[in-house]
């Protein structure tokens, strides 16, 4: 640091040399020294003082950074939460020379966060101070030559619209009003995103003069991109507007929106259906949305259809009672229907995700004889994931008819996903297990899946037999120690003898899992003998993982048992001739000290709290790896 | 870099990543599964027409012949559904037949493009080729790694390209009468296509596009305008569209075009879409077209060039050394063409980040800046400035021939010190002196 600051540092004040080195590397040529620097800003602030800070920080900030758009970022973060450091939000308006710098950069993510801030910090203006200084930033961003200030100023619209006078706000209305019809598609875009933001704060009679006009025009646009997003207004518009104009005002802009030549707006539609629906009021939604609905279920692009899948059960909950069950059986179920057997796997899918829902909507009898044949038929869907989503989703028919009726056709739809080639497939079936052995019960269970729960243990990819360890402790959960006993103990110490060492070690992984929900009884009588004879097993893998099993189980085991058994046996690993062995048996004999630092490495990899670790405390600038921070814990 | 479509069923070159490393990549197992289509041609069409086969052109009396060209293009205005093969296909070989003769006549004969026939022939082009394109079956499809969804409608678009071409090459061809119909809207779903995922149908809207602009004087202002929101979009919203390569190649050879001294609506274009473009993740794909707009601005204004320099720094790829191989390309075509007064005002943030390249562990971007010296030009450019570049890239060359794993990358170290050597001995011998002192200061300390 050869130079000092002109700033701090300069009156000589040893206090202040911290502040000095901040500023410094503000100005170094290191991004990261920059970057820790800004985002310490507010220490340099609170150091200066409010008026240094206003006077000189300020106007640094502003002239001389001309930075990488990380470093931009961070300023534009940091600058939304200054008001107090400038000296409370009678001085806040100095905030926004350099704000208004970032709103007009480049980078739309710096953008974004200095319009956020802007917005937090126009809540600190007096209304005096809005119309004085907030209000004509927002005006020179909107009139700005190059279009990120003009995008940027779409944000600002809605935060001084209602604390200004109504001179300013016919002129803030102006301007959006030419914004919307901006030469630039993004700003367009930008204009369409918050045109519902600010139709909310707008007074309804300008709702409807102005509002209504920006918003036809916007769905017209010549840009599918821009049409798309005046649905997405379209919700909060219908929902400012008296019932009587909807019909007038929103819905020929609507029925346009569902029939769009472009399948991007008609997903945009068929993703927003129940906002609409909601919005628009049950009336509208009988005579325009069901139809409009049925027309999304049935269009030529995929994409469109699994959106409007994807809000089947939604849209059915939200009719109106007293004709909701018509609804559904004349002009949903058909669509459905025809859903079932789609030509994309993910219109299938995304069916299946919400099709169960269906049957609480529709009741015992109608479930039965309408929509168990479609259960029933995606559960035989070629598409794994389809079948998936359907056994995902069996406890909502459960509630209504029961899975017996069920049972028939899911066993061997689960048997094939069991089976399937992809592990990924065979993965997410097991973490269902727990579930359908919940909901089938105990016998159905021993009877038909419990094999297939034994065969997942020694599946060739590891994550499948670690995910069906996990699952056999969930089942002990739900079926109890006793079932455990006679059931699946047996079956994964037999696996202790198996010729393969990876079947070898998968017992120890169960015995990991098991030993606390079975209890001591039965991790002492039947486990522990069986981990201790391992230890003698001639692959090291398996070795060492009988130390760490042995570390596992002994808070499960009594004193006696650890003395008299479990010690010996680490003593006789410890003198092993494989490193690694050894090193897991020393681990395992000073149990305490390893958990302890096996948790404080991961606070550290985590960036937990440090305040747990008060004696540990490392300074913020240290940049310490975990190793060391654990040798600290040893002294 | 020409304009002129290749072959229009250009096969696909292999994918430079590919290259890179022994690895199979995702590419090589989707290979094995079918080429997917997609068509969004056939849509909302309740009313099927069926056609029947009219005369044939070349038979018509010529009292006839603007008669049935007519009827002929309003013929090809009916779509068909290409992604069922068997349906109507006596319907589907009528409107092939058709537009072939049509492609023939508007190339051969003279005299055919009369003025009532632009409204019709316009309409029949927008029928066909105007749809919103269909969503990518692929939703993360990647142009280096993936094979392009084709269009399935092919065998009647692409003579609806071919006729279209055709006409505008057509020696009858009037603009004055043309720029009625061919106007800013039509333009504008034009440029919309260039999104398209097939290669066959870029490559012709490319060569479309470039004599719409080649010959509609009134509309290249509008093109350009529309480009560049295309490309900011790109760069700033979506991160996707498939035509970058095209239409960065049509405004290479616009480029050359430009009168000087350079609009500043020009300069805006290099500086803040340009030279953005560089951050794209897909890069790869369109680099070669892109570096050559940037040289195309230096030859013809050098005084662009410290922009563009500063630019690519400020851009510099911090992560991905494939980016950064690319960038020092571009680097070396800048610096082929740099006049010595711009290079002298760009050499310190240059050799700054070459020399971070040369200590780079990848081997290909340290060898890739290695080569700078094999370069005559380069090399003359560093021999007149070595004042500044040898102080500044010495102790990294020092050091980094000394630890770089990659023997190459030593050898060719030593090649670049003993130019040094050669170059400015005095200096040379300075600077070792200087760095041995400083290297043993370290080690007391």
């Amino acid at each position: 640091m050869q130079h000092k600051s002109k700033m701090a540092g300069a009156d000589g004040d040893d206090s202040l040399y911290p502040i000095a080195v901040l500023i410094d590397e503000l100005r170094n040529e290191d991004v990261q020294l920059r970057l820790n620097s800004i985002k310490k800003l507010s220490t340099i602030a609170l150091a200066l003082g409010v008026e240094r800070t206003r006077t000189e920080l300020l106007p640094f900030l502003t002239d001389t950074i001309y930075d990488e758009d990380e470093v931009l970022l961070a300023l534009a973060e940091q600058l939304g939460n200054f008001t107090m450091l400038v000296g409370g939000p009678e001085y806040v308006h100095c905030l926004l020379p350099p704000l208004e710098s970032l709103a007009t950069v480049e980078e739309t993510v710096v953008r974004d966060k200095a319009v956020e801030s802007l917005r937090k910090i126009s809540q600190e203006h007096s209304p005096v101070d809005l119309e004085v200084h907030f209000e004509p930033l927002v005006k020179r961003l909107a009139s700005g030559d190059w279009f990120t200030s003009r995008t940027s100023a779409c944000g600002l619209f809605s935060v001084c619209y209602p604390r200004v006078s109504s001179t300013v706000k016919a002129e803030i209305r102006q301007h959006f009003r030419t914004l919307c019809s901006d030469d630039t598609p993004m700003v367009r875009r930008a204009a369409a995103s918050k045109l519902g933001e600010f139709a909310k704060v707008l007074e309804l009679d300008y709702v409807k003069s102005d509002i209504i006009s920006l918003f036809t025009a916007l769905a017209s646009d010549e840009q599918d991109s821009v049409r798309l997003l005046a649905v997405e207004a379209c919700v909060s518009i219908a929902t400012l507007l008296p019932q009587e104009d909807l019909e007038t005002l929103v819905m020929p802009t609507l029925r346009q929106a569902a029939e769009d030549k472009s399948w991007r707006v008609r997903y945009m539609v068929a993703d927003k259906f129940s906002e609409l629906q909601k919005a628009v009021g049950p009336e509208i939604t009988k005579n325009d949305l069901v139809p409009a609905f049925q027309n999304l279920l049935k269009d030529c692009e995929a994409e469109v259809r699994a959106a409007a899948a994807n809000k089947v059960k939604e849209f059915c909950e939200n009719l109106p009672e007293d004709s909701r069950e018509t609804i559904i059986m004349t002009h949903i179920l058909p669509c459905v229907k025809e859903l079932v057997s789609d030509t994309n796997q993910h219109v299938k899918s995304a069916l299946a995700s919400v099709i169960m829902g269906l049957s609480t909507i529709l009741g015992k009898d109608n479930t039965v004889e309408h929509l168990l044949p479609l259960f029933l038929a995606q559960l035989k869907d070629e598409c794994p994931e389809v079948r998936l989503n359907i056994i995902s989703n069996l406890d909502c028919v459960n509630e209504v008819i029961g899975i017996r009726q069920l049972s028939q056709s899911l066993l061997p739809a689960i048997v094939e996903l069991a089976e399937d080639a992809k592990w990924r497939v065979r993965l997410a079936i097991i973490e269902y297990m727990p579930l359908l052995a919940g909901q089938l019960g105990v016998e159905f269970f021993d009877e038909k899946l419990n094999t297939l729960c034994m065969a997942w243990l020694i599946d060739h990819v590891y994550a499948i037999r670690e995910a069906a360890t996990c699952n056999l402790m969930k089942l002990v959960e739900k079926f109890g120690a006793e079932w455990a006993q006679n059931t699946i103990v047996p079956k994964v110490l037999g696996m202790a003898n198996d010729p393969n060492y990876l079947h070898r070690m998968t017992t120890l992984f169960c015995i990991n899992a098991l030993s606390e929900v079975c209890g001591q009884d039965i991790t002492t009588k039947q486990m522990l003998p069986v981990v201790l004879k391992m230890s003698n097993d001639q692959v090291a893998n398996v070795r060492f993982n009988v130390a760490k099993s042995l570390q596992k189980i002994g808070p499960v085991l009594d004193s006696n048992a650890l003395q008299t058994e479990v010690k010996p046996v680490l003593e006789k690993l410890d003198t092993d001739t494989d490193m690694d062995v050894k090193y897991f048996a020393q681990e395992a004999i000073s149990g305490k000290y390893t958990t302890l630092s096996i948790f404080f490495l991961y606070e550290v990899a985590s960036l937990g709290p440090r305040s747990k670790w008060p004696i540990l405390y490392v300074s913020e600038r240290s940049t310490m790896c975990p190793a060391e921070c654990v040798s600290q814990c040893e002294r | 870099t020409s304009i002129l479509p290749s072959s229009p069923t250009t096969g696909f070159s292999v994918p430079s990543a590919e290259k890179v490393d022994g690895f199979p990549r995702r590419s090589m197992r989707r290979a094995r599964q079918r080429r997917s289509h997609s068509s969004s041609q056939f849509r909302y069409q309740s009313s099927q027409v069926e056609l029947t086969p009219l005369p044939l052109l070349k038979d018509a009396p010529v009292a006839e012949l603007h008669n049935l060209f007519c009827k002929k293009l309003q013929q090809c205005c009916v779509l068909f559904d290409f992604l069922d093969c068997v349906a109507d296909l006596k319907g589907k070989e009528i409107k092939r037949a058709a537009l072939n003769e049509l492609v023939e006549s508007v190339a051969t004969s003279r005299g055919v493009l009369i003025e009532p026939l632009y409204p019709e022939a316009i309409k029949m082009i927008s029928v066909n080729i105007f749809r919103t394109l269909p969503p990518s079956e692929n939703p993360e499809f990647d142009p280096e790694e993936d094979e392009p969804t084709l269009e399935a409608s092919w065998p009647h678009l692409q003579l609806v390209y071919e006729f279209f071409l055709r006409f505008l090459e057509s020696p009858d061809f009037q603009p004055s009468m043309a720029k009625r119909y061919v106007d800013q809207k039509f333009v504008l779903q034009l440029l919309e296509l260039f999104d398209s995922e097939d290669p066959r149908e870029r490559e012709y809207l490319k060569t479309i596009l470039h004599r719409v602009y080649g010959k509609l004087l009134g509309l290249r202002a509008y093109i350009r305008k529309q480009i560049n929101n295309i490309f900011l979009r790109f760069i700033y919203e979506t991160e996707h569209f498939n035509g970058v390569a095209e239409l960065l190649e049509i405004l290479g050879s616009i480029i050359n075009g430009f009168a000087l001294p350079l609009k500043s609506e020009h300069k805006q274009f290099l500086v803040r879409v340009l030279i953005p473009l560089h951050t794209a993740k897909s890069l790869s794909i369109f680099h070669a077209q892109l570096a050559y707009c940037v040289v195309q601005f230096m030859e013809k204004d050098a005084t662009v060039t410290e922009y563009i320099i500063r630019g690519l720094l400020k851009y510099w790829p911090k992560t991905c050394t494939q980016k950064e191989v690319m960038f020092l390309g571009e680097i070396e075509e800048i610096l082929d063409v740099i006049e010595p007064s711009q290079f002298i005002r760009v050499q310190e943030p240059l050799f700054k980040q070459i020399t971070a390249c040369i200590s780079s562990p990848h081997f290909q971007v340290a060898e890739r800046a290695l080569y700078f010296w094999n370069n005559e030009y380069i090399l003359s450019l560093i021999e007149e400035n070595s004042q500044v570049i040898l102080p500044l890239v010495f102790t990294t060359l020092y050091r980094v021939s000394k630890e770089h794993w990659n023997q190459t990358i030593v050898s060719l170290i030593y090649n670049v010190l003993k130019t040094f050597m050669e170059m400015n001995s005095k200096l040379f011998d300075d600077l070792t002196a200087s760095y041995k002192v400083d290297k043993q200061n370290d080690s007391v300390l």
